[in-house]
């Protein structure tokens, strides 16, 4: 399986990310590159909304390979995820031989043939002669026992089929995994991938993927998208904004013809970037507190807003 | 596989050196991996040797893609990366640049010191004065710090972050203090809070009009961002000074975070504390995930015949379909009973979201807490989204204090059998939870050998080290003798395998 690698350098994969309005941070751009080097399965990790999905979409498109995907879902086994017999087919080719007095054996390895087999997405990337980026989505939805599924293909990229035998790949697919992490992984997945980490980005990152994803948007807005972001991440939400809500958010904000956003505007607009009721109310409470705190002392309010939280740096002093 | 494993490491090793990555390195990372597992981190053989070979395809003088590459490699827990971040920059903070920084990067060093220099002289070229970073007064370092916090210059916070380390921890080689003491001394000196207020007056100051509350909100964000940063600077200037003094080996050890699996529940710090919750939620997943399974796979059951029959009439009364009578195990009824005093406050706190956590995933579950009184809970916990509310709420609300507020254990018992011990039946199981220390009260065990009489279970969990029970005014033992079992939980690992063996 000796090719050329699809990359030249981790910044060679940051910049043709970059092209395709993907903007990977070092970590992401250095895993990507990795995973083409050593042939290695990429398990992508972290919370939603953070361009795991994307990411994948975007290396397909880098690489100019088709991107083949398998959505998990609880209940995803064999027959949906790997092949299947077509056994309608089958049946009518029995029909069809009963008059002709062909042998069992015969028959047989007639019906168990590359004809009658429904190939599923994981087959179909293996048997693909282009190159391919394949999508396991999800990873974390399907139950221990069907991660099993995936080891065979995730370690030796090939897939077995006992009526047929072994089908292997005849280029090394790129793989991304991707999981919310609602459970654990089995230690044989994670140990055959590479594993990384997908995280809020920081603010010079979130401002430029606001100002990338959002033709028309001015700079002044997008930093203040992305601070009043930031700032709303730091509160105890059940459920922080992600990126994808803060481009929605950014999107809202220039639709409705905003280009300074204050107090009553983010507050408006909040359901946006919050999913839960209770964190709408939370960051509402959080945002009148100032504008109350504010009213009551108009000058040095050097307590100010976040007078009962400890500063960052106080933690361990 | 002892002999096969020293063979395809060395093969590693070997095509490493070819590579030009000479012996240190091999060396170094072998020491690495050692401590990453001394640290608890499972990295496997194949982990190790993946790590070897994704280290020859990254140019060896990029910091950044060096540990990233290492990290995709050996981290497979988002959890656990704060530890391996520890441990790399022990590892390689000094002795990295033996063999992976060239040159240039070499003289990145001195030059931070050149431009340190050149803006004291700036500074004081104003009143004709002349010198370089070491001759600096206190008020012109404190001055440029908060000019480097302003402009949000990173280099020259690095470069502040040093001077500072050397001018205020007064560290002395060999002398065996923890890094935090250097480093509070150091902030000490800084006093970040003060020019936090001077930053924020300024904001105000430059502003056409007022700031409006969102505003100065913004901008407080964004110093206390920066100063963040210049601490962690600060912390890094600090560990490098102590390697460079008392060697990696010697820094690896006394710098060895616990995992989170593995943190102390009563002396968790706020972070550790934060993650920790962060980690109960896919707990309780994993419990009702496993319940679930028991009662969807449980093919142990007898043949059930009439159902046989019933289904065997599709395909002319042959019995093809066989049917089974599938045991349908009882939904547990689980009864929390947990001290929330003083004592073991960091502890209940913990308690109260794991109550509140598994309140979501069982049938029935019923909650009390106790100091010397004791109150009913479980309907904080009903239909309530936020848990720091409903937590806030049995904090404040419940009525636990009887007489002073200390922990009685036996009155509390006393009162909970008196009040709620009729509704405890074959199907409960009893989840006790405290330290048992009881300020020389009455035990009053018989309670929880009436409970042991009447529930299926009785469980307690003590976060107190087992070291530690039975002195002092711990009288766990009396109690012990009346439960089905007595456990040590003081971190997560302790508490998953409970719970693996409560279901």
């Amino acid at each position: 399986m000796t090719e050329a690698y699809r990359f030249e350098s981790v910044a060679a994969v940051r910049e043709s990310l970059g092209k395709v309005d993907y903007l990977a941070d070092e970590g992401i751009a250095g895993v990507v590159y990795l995973a083409d080097r050593l042939g290695k399965p990429v398990l992508v990790e972290g919370p939603a909304g953070t361009g795991k999905t994307q990411l994948a979409k975007s290396v397909a498109e880098i690489t100019g390979a088709r991107l083949i995907r398998l959505q998990c879902y609880e209940g995803l086994d064999e027959s949906k995820a790997l092949y299947e017999w077509n056994y309608k087919k089958q049946l009518l080719r029995i029909q069809a031989e009963r008059n002709e007095g062909t042998t069992w054996e015969e028959l047989e390895d007639d019906i168990f043939s590359e004809e009658f087999l429904l190939t599923r997405p994981l087959l179909e990337a293996i048997r693909a002669d282009q190159p391919v980026v394949l999508l396991i989505d999800e990873v974390d939805r399907v139950e221990v026992e069907t991660e099993a599924l995936l080891l065979e293909i995730l370690s030796d990229y090939q897939v077995s089929i006992p009526e047929l035998g072994t089908v292997r790949a005849t280029q090394v697919p790129l793989v991304f995994l991707t999981s919310n992490n609602t459970r654990e992984l089995s230690e044989a997945l994670k140990r055959r991938c590479l594993f990384l980490h997908v995280d809020y980005p920081d603010l010079e990152r979130e401002r430029e993927i606001v100002l990338a994803k959002v033709p028309g948007i001015t700079e002044s807005l997008a930093d203040q998208v992305a601070r009043i972001v930031r700032s709303i991440r730091q509160l105890e939400l059940k459920k922080p904004p992600s990126v994808s809500e803060s481009i929605d958010w950014a999107r809202t904000l220039l639709l409705l013809g905003v280009d300074q956003v204050d107090a009553a505007t983010a507050t408006g607009t909040a359901n946006i970037l919050l999913k839960y009721q209770s964190d709408i109310a939370k960051a509402t409470k959080e945002f009148e507190q100032d504008t109350a705190l504010a009213g009551g002392e108009a000058a040095g309010a050097g307590a100010g807003a976040a007078a009962g939280v400890a500063k960052p740096w106080q933690r361990n002093a | 596989m002892p002999e096969r494993a020293a063979t395809t490491i060395d093969g590693a090793r070997h095509r490493l050196a070819e590579v030009g990555a000479g012996a240190a390195l091999t060396e170094l990372l072998a020491g690495f991996i050692t401590e990453l597992r001394a640290a608890g981190l499972p990295v496997s053989l194949t982990e190790n040797l993946d790590a070897m070979a994704a280290v020859q395809h990254i140019p060896l003088e990029d910091r950044d893609a060096f540990k990233y590459a290492l990290a995709a490699t050996l981290v497979k827990n988002a959890a656990h990366w704060r530890v391996f971040e520890t441990v790399f920059e022990v590892y390689f903070s000094l002795r990295g640049r033996e063999f992976a920084l060239t040159d240039e990067q070499m003289a990145e060093l001195p030059d931070l010191d050149d431009l340190l220099g050149e803006l004291a002289e700036q500074q004081q070229g104003e009143r004709g004065a002349g010198g370089t970073g070491e001759q600096l007064t206190p008020e012109e370092l404190a001055e440029m710090l908060y000019k480097a916090l302003a402009q949000g210059n990173e280099a020259m916070l690095k470069a502040l972050a040093r001077q500072a380390v050397r001018r205020y921890a007064g560290m002395e080689p060999g002398r065996p203090v923890g890094g935090t003491y250097y480093l509070y001394r150091t902030l000490r000196n800084l006093d970040l809070d003060g020019v936090l207020d001077r930053l924020m007056q300024q904001a105000r100051d430059e502003a056409s009009q007022a700031l409006t509350p969102l505003e100065e909100r913004l901008e407080r964000d964004e110093y206390e961002a920066r100063i963040d940063q210049l601490r962690k600077e600060i912390e890094a200037e600090i560990r490098r000074r102590l390697v460079a003094d008392r060697g990696v080996e010697a820094m690896a050890r006394t710098l060895r975070k616990p995992l989170p699996e593995d943190v102390d529940f009563m002396h968790a710090s706020r972070e550790e504390m934060a993650s920790l919750r962060k980690a109960i939620y896919p707990l309780t997943r994993k419990l009702a995930v496993r319940l679930a399974r028991k009662r969807r796979h449980g093919r142990k059951g007898p043949l059930d015949f009439r159902s046989t029959m019933r289904h065997s009439l599709s395909s002319g009364g042959v019995p093809v379909d066989p049917q089974f009578r599938y045991p349908r195990p009882s939904k547990p009824e689980i009864f929390v009973v947990a001290d929330i005093s003083g004592s073991v406050a960091a502890f209940a706190r913990f308690t109260l979201h794991l109550v509140y956590a598994i309140s979501h995933q069982f049938s029935k579950v019923r909650s009390f807490v106790f100091i010397d009184g004791i109150d009913e809970v479980t309907r904080m916990f009903e239909g309530v989204e936020d848990i720091a509310d409903a937590v806030h709420r049995v904090n404040t609300e419940a009525d636990v204090v009887w007489v002073d507020g200390h922990s009685d254990y036996g009155h509390a018992f006393e009162v909970f059998w008196q009040r709620w011990g009729k509704e405890v039946g074959p199907k409960t199981t009893l989840l006790l939870l405290g330290d048992a220390r009881n300020n020389y009260h009455a035990s009053q065990s018989w309670v929880v050998k009436e409970m042991q009489h009447r529930a299926r279970h009785v469980y307690w969990l003590n976060p107190e080290p087992r070291s530690y029970w039975d002195t002092g005014d711990s009288i766990i033992g009396e109690y012990t003798t009346f439960c089905d079992g007595v456990f040590e939980c003081r971190n997560l690992r302790q508490l998953e395998r409970f719970v693996d063996n409560l279901v």
